[in-house]
This record gives structure tokens, C-alpha cells and sequence, in this order.
């Protein structure tokens, strides 16, 4: 009698505290619950460059990809712009790609900045903003490090200095 | 703990205060009172006597009815300390939560965001409140009513002189034949009183359903917490704002790329007052009243699989116009209108313009989501867009950038190629401003016009929880009625000594029990009994 209300009463108490226990996880991490998991594979996706040439994340399979989500109008996306050039010339012989995904933004205003910025690294442009919401981009800048088997190594939101760059870019050299 | 037995045979769990079946009291204190504390029949509810392991310890605290009004209260004030300054979401976003605080209430404000109270409802502690709350609620009902159910269930027709004597509707009479009392018996039956007859007693009980309106009441609130747990449930609740610019095609969020949704037009109505002359005198009294919110759209399905940024093949699903109230349904989805912005500059012209003989050479028309690097003129004009600033401002140290990628306020720089001056002429343009950096031009950009969209806000809601949610609450407006319309009556009529005793118990509407004790035993030998609380005021006991 006494032995099955102890387990009637731990049982209840177990089940309304796992109920909480699980609201409180799902609200806390509902804010940055990502669209993407480190750990897990990137979404694929096309776009286009400035050039016209197509870029397939899933081409560049065995190859690092430095893929990072910028606009022209944010300041700290404009400051990490130099250090991302200046790796990217530096490992780019070294199997580490450099994909910048501007935000919806004009094509003139994005080759101006380009070359204002005299950027080398291959920039395109998610007009409709299917990437960025496979992605769940908010706020820029966004920054995914992905390894050579396509999956996310790395999330980082927020400027870049130049040594973190060069961290990031070794972390996904093949 | 030793189960409590009965000289009636009953076996009452430990606890107990009157017997479950013949009502005979146990507990030593009530032995004294006049009258009974009918609360709960008496049972041995939420076990205060057991105390001995930590899950007793917190069970007990839980059960406390004590402990959950004090939840109900602090829950009550901190709810309303998050309304004392807007929370963090309705706060325009023109700065960081951090500045704006203190620089718009001072020290205060400073310290409400300090304790978190920017985001009180979503706050960890907030939601702790919450989910005692709803363990409170679990256990005080589990632990009341268990022992409730198994007291009345238990009850014989038969009771305790020292029940019968305790009841507040209490009364004898000598010389009553059987006649009267099958006469008794007869009229509570048309009363709808279930009789049960047992050695010539009888117990007459009706309403035993209403004592479980609060258990009800209390299962409706939990399914009803249950589903609000729910919506934290990935895909279970989406609520999303989407803005769409007429003639844009987007997808629609939290559907995987399977949907899209396009603008074709948004519509704003006023009222008329020279077409509603009802309305004539409110409309001249409120100035413009919007009749119609309404966007045009139509719902495409993607074809083929998804890869994100590829130009996709969309397939028409439906076109809807979509009004309050009068959403956009697909699947689980429905697209609701909420917000919308009127003339959004779309595109600007500019006439090549000499400034001396006003001579003009061919206009351009700048689409500001896509302006061209160059705009040919023929004849050895052309006008190249050097930068372009969507949403212009200066910066602090006096360079021109935009603020974000929206053309609210569009700035050019220009580049005029004339044969007079092969080599160019630079002028920045900016609405209502222009400005020549290298010196004065002979050229100039002279403003044509604008035009303009209409943008519309949808919000792409599912919910799957709302169901779960409205049940919950029929669930607590049924235990309600069955606990305030119905009463749990009892009489007892039953031979004691050579008399017949009669006692009455109602959990509410004491009056109306008496009224029809008297309707029932009028025209018989027994004496009408006793209310033993005389007075009114005290008519409040519960449950």
C-alpha cells in the first residue's frame, strides 16, 4: 500500500517534471535554435555570381567552404571584408573556398562595394532570400565554417577580426 | 501508518475524520463541535500524516492549497510588474534594448532591464511559476478528489447517530408511521432524488456529479497548459511576419521552399461618406475610416526538388484575396493580413537636364530594387550610376552610406557624359538635394518623378495547439457550470431509538435544500428539522 503510492506519487512528480524540464529546454533554446546545426550536413543550394558563374555548395566537396552572409549597408560585414580577402588569397591554394551571400541586395550596389573593396572572392547574391532562410540568417553578419564532407564546422555572427579569419580558414583546410 | 477500522466493519485509510460508510467520527476534536466539517466528506485527503520520504515532502507541498494561492498571487504580481514598461518586443528597434531602457526611463528603466524584466513572460523564472502553478494544480485535485470519490462511493444509507446528530439540517420526530415515510420516500423520487432503502432507512441523494466540477474545471486548465507547453514544440506553432511588395514572389517562410506566395495587388478602402450616407456623420466625426484591408495573392507550389537559390518552377495553386478575418488557407497554413505600407518608392526618372538653356537629353528610370550601372541616351549621352545609396544618410565622419536595403530615401551618385564634356561630370543626387563635388556642372539630373508600390505584411501563421487549447477551455467552462448550477443534496431519513432522525447536507443553497425538505414532508407526522447555523451570514461553506 505504502510502496504503491511512493511509486504512484513518483511517478506523477517524474512525468509534470520532465514536462517542465522539456518547456523550459524548448523556450530557452528557441532563440538560437539555428536552421542549421553544427555537426550536421549545410543545406545545398545555386547561386549565381557576379561573374555568372554558378556556385553549388555540393561542388565543392572535398574543399573547405568560408561561407559568409553580408550587406552593404552593415559596418561590421564592411570591416571583416579585407581580412576575408586577404586569407582567402592566401588560402585559396589551399582548398579553402570563400563564399560571400549578399542579402538581397542590387547587383550595382554589390559590385560597387566589390570594387571599392577590391574583393576577389567569388560574391553572390541570394535575391529572393531562399538561402537565407534555409539558413535562418539573422543578424549579420553570419559566418558558417563548413568542412571538406559538407558538413557545418563552425556558426559565428558578429565581426571578424583578421587572426580569427585565419583561425577559421585552417579549422576547414582539407 | 495503520489503516482506521470501524465498529461499522469499515476500514478507513489513516487519516480519516468521519467513516466513509456510516460517518461515525474518528477525529477527536470534531467530537466536541456541534456541527460537522463536511469538507471533503471528512476523507483523509492529501495525507498531511504521511511525511516521511522527499517525494512525500514535495507531494505534500504541492497539495497545499495554502502553497497554491501564494503561486497564484506572486504569479499575479510579477505578471503585472511586465506591464509596468513595455517589453522587449514591442520596443521600436531603433536601438539596442540595453540604451533604450535607461534612456527612456532613467535609473529605472535601467533596473527593469537589469531583472530581466524586458522579457519577464518568457523568463525562466516565469515559466517556473507557471509549471508549479499547473502542479498545484495536478496534485491538490488528484489528492482531493481520489479520497472524495472513494468517501461518497463508500457511504452507506445507514449512518452514526453522532453524523446524523452533527448535521446543520437536523431534526426528530416520535410517531411516525411507515406510511409517512413511504410517502417521503414517494416525493423525493419525483424530486429526482436517487433513494437507496436499507433496514427502513433511507438515504436520498441527488447532484453528486456536481462535486466533481472543480476536477473537471481543473482538468480543462491543465489540457489547456498542456497545449500552451505545446507551442514550444518545434512545428507545432509558426507565427511569422512576411512582407511583400506588389508584383514580388517569396517564399513562404517555415514551409521548406514548397511554397510561394505572390503580391499581385494591395488594396486600402475608406469609407465613402457620399456612398455611405449612413455613415455620414461618424465618417465627418473621425476623419478617414478604412473599409478594407486586402491583398491580392496568389498561392504557388513548388515543383520538382528544392535547392535553395535556384530559380524555381512554381506551380499555381490558388489566388485568394486576402481580408481581415479572411485569411489565406493551405495545408496546416494560413496567411493572414496584418500590416501594410503605402507608396514605397519603386522607381525615380531624372531628365538629363543643361543647366543654363534647359535643354533636356533623354530621361532615365532608375528601378531602385535594380538600378543599371549605365543608361544610354544616344546622340554621345549617357549617365552612368557611380554609387547608389538606397536608404541615404551621412556617417559620422560625413561620408554618404545607407542605412539599410530599402529605398526610403534613394541617393545617386552620377557620372553625365555629354560631347561637351566627354570626360564626365559628377554630381550627387539625393532627394531634394543635389550636390557638385568637383565644382559646377553644366549637366544635371533634374527629378522627373516616382513611382510607387504598395507593400502588404502577412503573417504566416500555424497553430496545431489550438485545438488542444479550445478544449481545454469547454473542459473548464463545463466543470464550472457543474460545480455553480447543480447542488449535492442529501437527506437522510433513518430510525433512531424509536424516532425517525432527520439530517440533510448540501454542499451549497442551503436554502433551497430546506424549501424542499419542507415540500417533502408536509402533510406527514414528521416535525420539519432544524437549520443549526441560525444565522445567515454563516450560509458559505463550500465545496
Amino acid at each position: 500500500m505504502k510502496k504503491r503510492r511512493l511509486i504512484m506519487r513518483t511517478t506523477i512528480l517524474f512525468v509534470l517534471a520532465a514536462a517542465v524540464a522539456y518547456t523550459l529546454y524548448a523556450n530557452l533554446t528557441k532563440e538560437n535554435r539555428m536552421k542549421v546545426e553544427v555537426g550536421k550536413q549545410a543545406p545545398d543550394f545555386v547561386l549565381v555570381d557576379m561573374e555568372g558563374e554558378k556556385h553549388k555548395l555540393s561542388d565543392y566537396k572535398g574543399q573547405g567552404v568560408f561561407l559568409n552572409f553580408w550587406g552593404t549597408w552593415c559596418k561590421p560585414c564592411e570591416a571583416e571584408m579585407p581580412y576575408i580577402n586577404n586569407q582567402y588569397n592566401h588560402y585559396k591554394d589551399k582548398g579553402v573556398q570563400v563564399l560571400a551571400v549578399n542579402v538581397s541586395e542590387s547587383e550595382l550596389s554589390v559590385n560597387r562595394f566589390a570594387e571599392r573593396k577590391e574583393l576577389d572572392f567569388p560574391i553572390v547574391i541570394d535575391t529572393d532570400g531562399q538561402v537565407q532562410a534555409a539558413y535562418g540568417i539573422d543578424p549579420l553578419p553570419a559566418t558558417f565554417l563548413i568542412d571538406e564532407d559538407g558538413k557545418v564546422v563552425k556558426y559565428h555572427t558578429g565581426t571578424l577580426t583578421e587572426s580569427t579569419v585565419r583561425e577559421f580558414m585552417e579549422k576547414i583546410k582539407p | 501508518m495503520k489503516d482506521v477500522k470501524c465498529e461499522c466493519g469499515h476500514v478507513n485509510p489513516h487519516g480519516t475524520v468521519l467513516c466513509e460508510a456510516c460517518g461515525k467520527v474518528f477525529d477527536e476534536e470534531s467530537k466536541d463541535k456541534s456541527l460537522l466539517d463536511m469538507r471533503y466528506e471528512g476523507s483523509a485527503r492529501r495525507s498531511q500524516t504521511y511525511n516521511k520520504s522527499i517525494v512525500d515532502k514535495i507531494w505534500n507541498f504541492f497539495s497545499s492549497v495554502k502553497v497554491g494561492v501564494w503561486l497564484i498571487v506572486i504569479t499575479l504580481v510579477a505578471s503585472a510588474a511586465g506591464t509596468i514598461l513595455p517589453q522587449e518586443m514591442y520596443i521600436p528597434p531603433t536601438m539596442p534594448a540595453e540604451e533604450y531602457y535607461e534612456d527612456q526611463y532613467g535609473w529605472f528603466g535601467k533596473l527593469y532591464y537589469e531583472l530581466g524584466f524586458n522579457n519577464l513572460y518568457s523568463s525562466w523564472w516565469y515559466l517556473v511559476l507557471i509549471a508549479m502553478i499547473g502542479i498545484s494544480l495536478v496534485i491538490c485535485s488528484l489528492d482531493r478528489v481520489v479520497p472524495l470519490y472513494k468517501a461518497l462511493k463508500a457511504q452507506r444509507v445507514t449512518r452514526h447517530e453522532g453524523f446524523l446528530k452533527r448535521q446543520r439540517i437536523f431534526g426528530t420526530s416520535e410517531n411516525v408511521d411507515e406510511q409517512d415515510i413511504a410517502a417521503v420516500k414517494q416525493r423525493l423520487m419525483a424530486k429526482r432524488y436517487y433513494v437507496r432503502e436499507e433496514n427502513g432507512d433511507l438515504l436520498a441523494e441527488k447532484g453528486r456529479f456536481s462535486r466533481w466540477g472543480p476536477y473537471v474545471n481543473h482538468v480543462g486548465l491543465i489540457i489547456f497548459l498542456i497545449g500552451g507547453m505545446l507551442r514550444f514544440v518545434p512545428g507545432m506553432y509558426i507565427d511569422k511576419v512576411l512582407w511583400l511588395r506588389e508584383g514580388e514572389t517569396k517564399v513562404v517562410p517555415e514551409t521548406d521552399g514548397q511554397y510561394y506566395v505572390a503580391n499581385e495587388k494591395f488594396i486600402l478602402e475608406n469609407y465613402d461618406k457620399d456612398k455611405d450616407k449612413t455613415f455620414e456623420a461618424a465618417i465627418d466625426r473621425a476623419g478617414m475610416v478604412v473599409k478594407n484591408y486586402q491583398t491580392n495573392a496568389v498561392l504557388y507550389k513548388r515543383v520538382g526538388p528544392a535547392i535553395p537559390g535556384e530559380k524555381p518552377e512554381l506551380e499555381k495553386v490558388k489566388e485568394h484575396k486576402i481580408r481581415v478575418n479572411q485569411p489565406l488557407k493551405f495545408e496546416k497554413f494560413a496567411l493572414y493580413q496584418v500590416d501594410y505600407k503605402l507608396d514605397e518608392l519603386n522607381t525615380m526618372s531624372f531628365s538629363l537636364t543643361n543647366k543654363t538653356s534647359g535643354e533636356t537629353f533623354g530621361d532615365i528610370k532608375i528601378n531602385l530594387y535594380d538600378p543599371k550601372p549605365k543608361y544610354d541616351l544616344e546622340n554621345g549621352y549617357h549617365v552612368e550610376v557611380l554609387s547608389f545609396f538606397p536608404d541615404f544618410e551621412f556617417s559620422k565622419n560625413g561620408e554618404p552610406t545607407t542605412k539599410s536595403r530599402i529605398p526610403n530615401n534613394p541617393a545617386f551618385v552620377f557620372k553625365m557624359t555629354s560631347p561637351e564634356v566627354p570626360n564626365g561630370e559628377t554630381s550627387f543626387v539625393a532627394i531634394q538635394q543635389t550636390i557638385e563635388p568637383l565644382g559646377d556642372n553644366q549637366y544635371k539630373m533634374a527629378f522627373k518623378g516616382i513611382e510607387t508600390k504598395n507593400v502588404t505584411a502577412l503573417t504566416v501563421r500555424k497553430d496545431l495547439t489550438i485545438w488542444i487549447i479550445i478544449l481545454g477551455g469547454i473542459l473548464f467552462m463545463i466543470g464550472v457550470m457543474q460545480g455553480a448550477y447543480w447542488n449535492h443534496r442529501r437527506i437522510w431519513v433513518q430510525n433512531k431509538n424509536g424516532e425517525i432522525w432527520i439530517a440533510a447536507h448540501t454542499n451549497k443553497n442551503w436554502y433551497g435544500l430546506k424549501r424542499e425538505i419542507d415540500s417533502v414532508l408536509s402533510e406527514t407526522k414528521i416535525n420539519i428539522p432544524n437549520d443549526q447555523i441560525q444565522s445567515e451570514k454563516l450560509d458559505k461553506e463550500g465545496v
